[in-house]
């Protein structure tokens, strides 16, 4: 435990060291620099015109379905990590175990496929 | 008090002082990175590149970093200003951690956790916020649109990253970086997983958001896309982010395909040279093939990007995983 | 040891800190980006705990991929928060009165727990050390084999997830052309092509 602990304790103080030298960059930057706003200077980029509605909308519903089946996809790696690593152990059951499971996930994809979620227009 | 400083303060101290040698290394290596990158293109177009700064325009970086430090840091009025300057600080920090696991040689590495693969997995699939945040707290149009974009593109790529890590985890059987690159004493594994190697090379292009996939910043619709209303060393801190990315993906490449520190060929003139050069070696030969590919391919097209992604590298990574599983199981190579 | 001690306070206190915020914050984004710092610290302490595999995987999954999807639909549905709150004294009986049923039955749940009676018995087994076993390791060891149709029932559900997501999302859109790379790579010279002779000054 201990032990493990130790190779973890540098992580967290490389992630601080990190966000100090960002923070220490940006405000460096802020008291250096001669900071004189004004309301053309601040206003959001739209090529010279004055910008026409807040730029939050709706998009298109494909983003959200990417997001979706990304997750789907994601636990499906998760679940492979543990499985590729003991491979090795867990033998032909183990394998054939997988496989069923990533069978079923195959008709998933062919389903999204034949459907047109995937493509993009 | 002697309790206090053996026990804690001294080896805090080592720690920090071990932190340092990876990170000024590095940002001097992000910084040339960038000189590099102008001279390579700028010779492949016949052109000198910047020659002005210094000898050979040496001193090019550190004048654009100073220049940059000197530059009024516009948050624009529509902006959520805490949200607005977060985004560039978690970019260039999720750009950096990343590097606190990689082994530069046997043994020198500065956390040497056994989940290390799932680690640099874990901080690649955070990258995407920095990219997010910015999009939404401009309140910008292109921004926006260019946050969408880049989420959607490295979401869809993160997947065949994840397949390819897999093939390699199953010829390995352990996700500690340098049990990885020990695997590989005999055979780097770009050889047997050939096919892999380039699809988890391609994807590190896209995941780092370079060309030919910059559709995030594609400066002739979107302006330069998420980053559009950055300014300033906010701006400068997006920038190293992603050069900063291109090291650990090549890093990361390097450790999984081509033998990490490891030298060639285990004989005489090739392992006299220490392991953390050969390291360097491959991973600036690396950098170079991005360079090379931006100088090199046009932009992507959105569709045909999420097609490839999506309905070619998504099944031929899976398909890989199960050749490669069915192959170790049949023929009782699989480590145990 | 110390140190391990005052890492669980910060992650704890961040996490705790973090999950008031995701309550009371008016900015719906600033909700779930606090909801992502709860979970980073969570994983945190997960790693206190010594379940490497599980910090990271929640990483992954929910830091990586859920919060993202937060993110999009709080970030872009374009809802009108400030008309939703409006109702908050309105419903504030009817929530309070769930909110107090909900307190009662966990109360309920956690006075009525027992310790299983085998459980002492597998704590008390010596744990492999884990220089030899990581507990990624152990994971694989035991998910694929003994609990195999758990597994699979992981399995289907995500089938059922994205089947859903799908049939719920997709709209096809009329007359949109895309591009069939398998016809642009099938087309023959012949068809696409047309040499002409064209005479000088003649034009065609």
């Amino acid at each position: 435990m201990e032990e493990l602990l130790r190779e973890y304790l540098p992580i967290l103080m490389f992630v601080g060291i990190a966000v100090g030298i960002a923070v220490a960059l940006v405000a460096a930057s802020y008291i250096a620099a001669v900071q004189r706003p004004d309301s053309e200077k601040l206003s959001a980029y739209e090529c010279g015109f004055e910008a026409f509605t807040d730029a939050r909308s709706k998009f298109d519903v494909r983003y959200y379905l990417v997001a979706i089946l990304f997750i789907v996809f994601d636990l499906e790696v998760a679940f492979l990590f543990p499985w590729a690593i003991s491979l090795g152990r867990i033998g032909t059951f183990g394998f054939w175990s997988m496989i069923i499971f990533l069978a079923v996930l195959t008709i998933g994809f062919i389903y999204e496929w034949k459907k047109g979620a995937l493509e993009w227009e | 008090m002697v309790d206090l400083w053996q026990g804690y303060a001294w080896p805090g101290l080592v720690i920090v002082a071990q932190i340092f040698a990876i990170l000024v290394p590095l940002l001097l290596t992000v910084a040339y990175l960038t000189y590099a990158e102008r001279k390579v293109i700028a010779a492949m177009q016949m052109r000198k590149g910047p020659n002005v700064v210094g000898p050979f325009g040496l001193l090019q970086p550190v004048a654009d970093g100073i220049k940059l430090l000197f530059k009024e840091t516009v948050i624009p009025s529509g902006a959520n200003r805490v949200v607005f300057i977060a985004a560039p600080v978690v970019t260039f920090v999720l750009s950096l951690i990343g590097w606190a696991v990689i082994p530069f040689d046997f043994g020198v590495v500065l956390s040497d956790i056994n989940v290390g693969i799932l680690y640099l997995f874990a901080i690649s699939s955070l990258g995407v916020y920095g990219v997010i945040m910015a999009g939404w707290a401009s309140n910008s149009k292109y921004a926006f649109l260019g946050a969408l974009r880049s989420a959607a593109q490295m979401v869809s790529y993160e997947i065949a990253i994840g397949f390819v890590i897999i093939t390699v985890l199953l010829c390995v059987g352990s996700l500690n970086l340098t049990d990885i690159v020990l695997a590989q004493k005999d055979l780097w594994f770009a050889i047997p997983l050939l096919p892999m190697f380039v699809i988890f090379f391609i994807s590190a292009l896209a995941e780092t958001n370079r060309a030919p996939f910059d559709l995030p910043e594609a400066e002739a619709e979107l302006v330069a896309g998420y980053s559009v209303e950055y300014s300033s060393l906010t701006f400068a801190l997006f920038f190293l982010g992603e050069y900063a990315n291109m090291i650990l993906m090549s890093a990361l490449t390097v450790i999984l395909f081509l033998g990490g520190w490891l030298p060639p060929l285990d004989v005489a003139p090739f392992n006299w040279i220490p392991g953390p050069v050969w390291f360097a070696v491959k991973i600036a030969g690396l950098l170079f093939l991005f360079l090379w590919v931006r100088a090199t391919f046009p932009r992507y097209r959105y569709d045909q990007l999420m097609r490839l992604g999506w309905k070619v590298f998504l099944p031929a990574s899976l398909f890989w995983v199960v050749l490669t599983a069915g192959v170790l199981v049949a023929t009782g190579w699989a480590p145990v | 040891m110390i140190v391990q001690a005052l890492t669980f306070y910060l992650f704890a206190g961040i996490t705790v800190a973090a999950g008031v915020m995701v309550v009371s914050a008016r900015n719906p984004v600033h909700s779930v980006l606090f909801l992502i710092l709860a979970f980073l610290n969570s994983a945190g302490l997960f790693v206190l705990m010594g379940a490497e595999f599980l910090a990271m995987v929640l990483v992954v999954v929910y830091v990586g991929a859920v919060a993202v999807l937060f993110l999009f639909v709080v970030m872009m549905l374009d809802i009108n928060f400030v008309e939703l709150r409006q109702g908050f004294l309105q419903y504030l009986p009817i929530g309070g009165l769930i909110g107090l049923i909900l307190l009662v039955e966990l109360v309920l749940v956690i006075g009525a727990w027992v310790v299983a009676p085998d459980a002492a018995a597998t704590i008390a087994e010596p744990m492999p050390a884990p220089e030899r076993m990581t507990n990624t390791h152990a994971l694989g060891l035991i998910l694929y084999t003994r609990y195999v149709y758990l597994f699979q029932i992981a399995g289907l559900i995500l089938l059922v997830a994205m089947v859903g997501a799908i049939v719920l999302t997709l709209r096809g859109r009329e007359g949109v052309r895309k591009q069939r790379i398998a016809a642009q790579v099938r087309g023959r010279r012949e068809e696409r092509v047309e040499l002409k002779k064209v005479p000088t000054r003649g034009g065609i």
